[in-house]
């Protein structure tokens, strides 16, 4: 198990979130999107340009900026 | 006596809010704004049971924090308006994070249904809820729907009615936040108490949570009071350093958990799924959709599609209102007498609604597209294809809602593009969004690109309308860069954003959502353009020439007419009385309303009339007309001189009116770009809505037509004028792309960011315009394009 943070995710990756380091309106708008502690993500994909990345969140799709990935710690399979 | 209930409906942005309000209040809603604010307030009435219910649409949202006017829109409405019962739309595939904003209203204490929306795709994913036991863990009461089938509303009502029947009272939830937090709550929802904050209207657990959640408006609000405001800022700082020794995290952080904590024990209960991230139908199509290589060409291929799929289907429609507006106008002009009144039908109402109404079907069909691209989710896809794109320019993914809707793919309106800004947080973002908005082709601006591409591109149609679209999109982008590096600098904003499941449209979503915009855009045709069509043919018509000038142009009539009758048509029209006998007779035999002569009289003019049809039209020479043919010459040579003098004075009058003054004012400026004082009145009209620089352009037109002209559509007008070319009409197309804003986007700009933002976009897109079109100008000059 290692935590590693969500843009160095691959593709088809799963992970579990560990921390959520964003602070004022972006750590607000990461955790109503769902995005907090304890969540179970999935990279579904990324735009053509690498960037902004597509996952699954209890069941549903989210997109952020690769930028943004970087806040949240997750902890993965490798 | 009815009893009336309000009820505030709220949910997830795409959790089927709207479908819901349109099959409650079946789409009769009275739009307008919350008051002070642009948010769009929808209201709607229905009868259940009885009751006279009110239903107000409050603004999609995730949660209800202050970071946002919509989310402070609506809990506002909440605490301020204190509705009877609110509806929150719960999207049944997307329970934990709807039940967060749900938990929000139950914090707060109004009474509360859940509208489990969306079963039926829920249970298409694989999820069981159970009812009864959510019901239970929740507190509130929950009722199945599919908004979209209208299926189970009449319960949701009779819950609705039931829950406002059993009491008013406001019970607030108590979520436990952990001891450290709650003991703080407990510690700063007393000291409200003990002050005379009305913890009445505002419930004071509900403030604290609040307060150390770092909510800028709470804080303010309960700060009023010095001493309590001082006070409640220690503690919150007190626990903030407390929280970020032991925890590594925020109090907003650890509240934010501690919810999504509760739901989730509450859904592990009432919830079972099978298997956590099964690939969907939806995530199937992405793997096309949002393949990184297909993807943009999937895109690019849509939107290309879109456009020729929308001319195409219109083309008909747009073909039948022409036609129509050209009987009408001919229609008025034979049943109204001559004179300033027929004048100011036929060449300042009939053309100028005509000119708008007529492109009526271009733009149904076009907000239909948006609609489907809307409704179906694929317009969440667009914004996270290009925002990477976007982001290099300065923008949000988001950005492209607004410039779609203004136009981005030809034929929205910058009114509501401007107002889809909103979407966007960062003021900065959003600011250089609404800047650039109004450089898309509208589809005020679309009838303009239409009659001038008609007239000179023909056959390059779908080709013209993407490159424009394509010319405006790198204007608009390379604007907003320009701008975020000058006046709006600035960092990004969160991008985080839903991809919602992909649905079918239903066809009557699609026509409530087009059917509204359509209507926007017919009032505005039907109520400002009508107004400025009036205006301008006045510019145009007044004052007229002096009595001196009129009388000198009838003096020369005299004299053609004495000419004609000098010559061999006096042997058979000998005199004044006889010529304009036969001027009405030659006017019904080419309208071809007579077709063979009539009395004994009239054999002699019928010839005549022939002959001169024959010579007119240079069609074979018949011999027994032989004698008629050197008067129907002269006749001809007489007709011909007569429109010389009529457009000669047409000419002159527009030149002298008001108008044409202004516009040979202009036209020192505006030479180098190829526009004449008639462009220049049409583009001054234009300011007050793109749309009316065809219909000005007809009116001069058509003002100083002679009669061969006036079934010729303004299209082959403007073709047959010299002056016109191809590469005036590129420059006159690029000049109305560009300039500034109409009226109406001016007036939303300005409310949306201030006056002197308004005044900014009309100023630096004209100046834009003037530049562009001057360099197209000069060096479509210089390659000799201008032919």
């Amino acid at each position: 198990m290692t935590i590693i943070s969500m843009r160095h995710m691959n593709s088809g990756e799963k992970g579990t979130i560990v921390k959520v380091r964003a602070q004022g309106e972006m750590n607000r708008r990461l955790r109503d999107m769902g995005l907090v502690t304890g969540t179970e993500i999935f990279i579904q994909g990324r735009a053509p340009l690498n960037d902004p990345v597509n996952i699954k969140v209890r069941g549903n799709n989210l997109t952020l900026r690769n930028n943004e990935a970087d806040f949240i710690e997750v902890e993965v399979d490798r | 006596m009815t009893k009336k209930i309000t009820i505030a409906l709220a949910g997830n942005p795409n959790a089927g809010k709207t479908s819901l309000f349109n099959h409650l209040t079946g789409a009769r809603a009275h739009v307008g704004n919350y008051p002070g604010v642009t948010v769009q307030k929808k209201e709607g009435r229905l009868q259940h049971d009885g009751y006279e219910i009110h239903v107000v649409d409050l603004p999609g949202t995730y949660s209800l924090t202050a970071y946002s006017l919509e989310e402070l829109v609506a809990r506002n409405f909440i605490l301020e308006e204190r509705p009877d019962v609110v509806v929150d739309v719960v999207d049944a595939a997307n329970l934990d994070r709807n039940l967060y904003l749900a938990l929000q209203f139950m914090e707060i204490g109004v009474p509360l249904v859940i509208a489990l929306n969306m079963m039926d795709m829920a249970e298409s994913i694989g999820l069981k809820i159970d009812l009864e036991k959510l019901k239970t863990l929740l507190g509130v009461e929950v009722v199945p729907t599919v908004a979209r089938q209208g299926k189970g509303l009449d319960r949701l009502l009779d819950t609705v009615v039931r829950v406002a029947e059993a009491d008013h009272e406001w019970r607030p939830k108590n979520i436990r936040y952990g001891p450290d937090l709650d003991l703080k709550i407990r510690e700063i929802s007393d000291l409200l108490m003990r002050s005379r904050f009305p913890t009445d209207k505002y419930p004071a657990r509900w403030l604290a949570v609040k307060c150390l959640e770092g909510d800028q408006e709470v804080l303010n609000l309960v700060g009023r009071d010095e001493a309590v405001g001082r006070k409640i800022k220690t503690a919150v700082e007190e626990l903030t350093r407390h929280l970020r020794a032991t925890l590594d995290d925020e109090p907003e952080g650890i509240i934010a958990d501690q919810r999504y904590g509760f739901i989730a024990s509450v859904t592990k209960q009432a919830v079972t799924s099978e298997g956590d991230f099964r690939r969907t139908i939806s995530d199937k199509i992405d793997l096309v959709l949002l393949n990184r290589l297909l993807g943009p060409i999937i895109l690019l291929a849509i939107l290309y599609s879109i456009y020729n799929l929308i001319f195409w289907i219109s083309g008909a429609p747009v073909a039948w209102f022409e036609v129509f507006f050209t009987w009408l106008g001919g229609a008025a002009t034979s049943i109204m007498p001559e004179g300033l009144l027929q004048s100011l039908v036929v060449s300042g109402l009939i053309d100028g609604v005509g000119g708008v109404i007529g492109f009526v079907p271009l733009i149904a069909f076009m907000f239909f597209a948006i609609a489907i691209l809307e409704d179906s989710g694929y317009l969440a896809r667009i914004a996270f294809i290009m925002d990477r794109i976007l982001r290099t320019f300065g923008l949000h993914g988001n950005s492209v809602l607004a410039l779609m809707i203004g136009g981005g793919i030809a034929g929205g309106c910058a009114v509501p593009g401007v107002l889809a800004a909103r979407t966007l947080r960062d003021p900065k973002e959003r600011l250089a969004t609404i800047m650039v908005t109004p450089l898309m082709n509208c589809g005020a601006k679309l009838p303009v690109y239409a009659v001038l591409i008609a007239a000179f591109f023909a056959r390059h149609e779908g080709r013209m309308l993407f490159l424009l679209t394509l010319i405006s999109w790198s204007l608009a982008l390379i604007s907003a860069r320009i701008l975020r590096w000058t006046v709006l600098r600035g960092e990004h904003t969160p991008f985080v954003m839903e991809l919602p499941p992909y649905r079918l449209p239903t066809f009557r979503g699609l026509l409530i959502h087009s059917w509204e915009r359509v209507w926007e855009y017919i009032k505005k045709a039907g109520t400002i353009i009508l107004a400025i069509s009036v205006i301008i043919w006045a510019l145009m018509t007044f004052p007229a020439l002096p009595e001196d000038v009129v009388e000198d142009f009838q003096n020369q009539r005299s004299r053609a007419e004495q000419a004609f009758l000098a010559g061999p048509g006096g042997k058979i029209l000998p005199d004044l009385e006889a010529l304009h006998q036969f001027n009405e007779y030659y006017q019904l035999i080419q309208a071809q309303k007579i077709k063979k002569a009539g009395e004994d009289s009239q054999a002699e003019y019928h010839s005549l009339a022939r002959a001169a049809l024959g010579l007119a039209q240079e069609g074979p020479l018949c011999p027994e007309l032989k004698a008629y043919y050197a008067p129907a010459q002269g006749y001809l040579n007489y007709r011909q001189r007569l429109q010389e003098i009529g457009a000669e004075e047409a000419g002159l009058a527009l030149r002298r009116s008001l108008g044409g003054r202004l516009g040979l004012l202009l036209e020192k400026i505006t030479r180098p770009l190829g526009f004449d004082w008639r462009t220049n009145i049409a583009l001054v009209g234009g300011f007050a809505a793109k749309e009316v620089v065809i219909s000005t352009l007809g009116t001069a037109y058509s003002l100083s037509e002679t009669e061969e002209e006036a079934s010729k559509s303004l299209a082959e007008k403007l073709a047959s004028q010299p002056g016109w070319n191809p590469l005036t009409a590129f420059t006159l197309i690029l000049f109305v792309m560009v300039y500034s804003p109409c009226v109406a986007t001016l007036v939303v700009i300005v409310r949306e960011a201030g006056w002197s933002w308004g005044l900014f976009a009309m100023l630096y897109t004209t100046v834009l315009a003037y530049l562009l079109t001057l360099a197209t100008a000069q060096i479509g000059g210089v390659l000799g394009l201008g032919v």
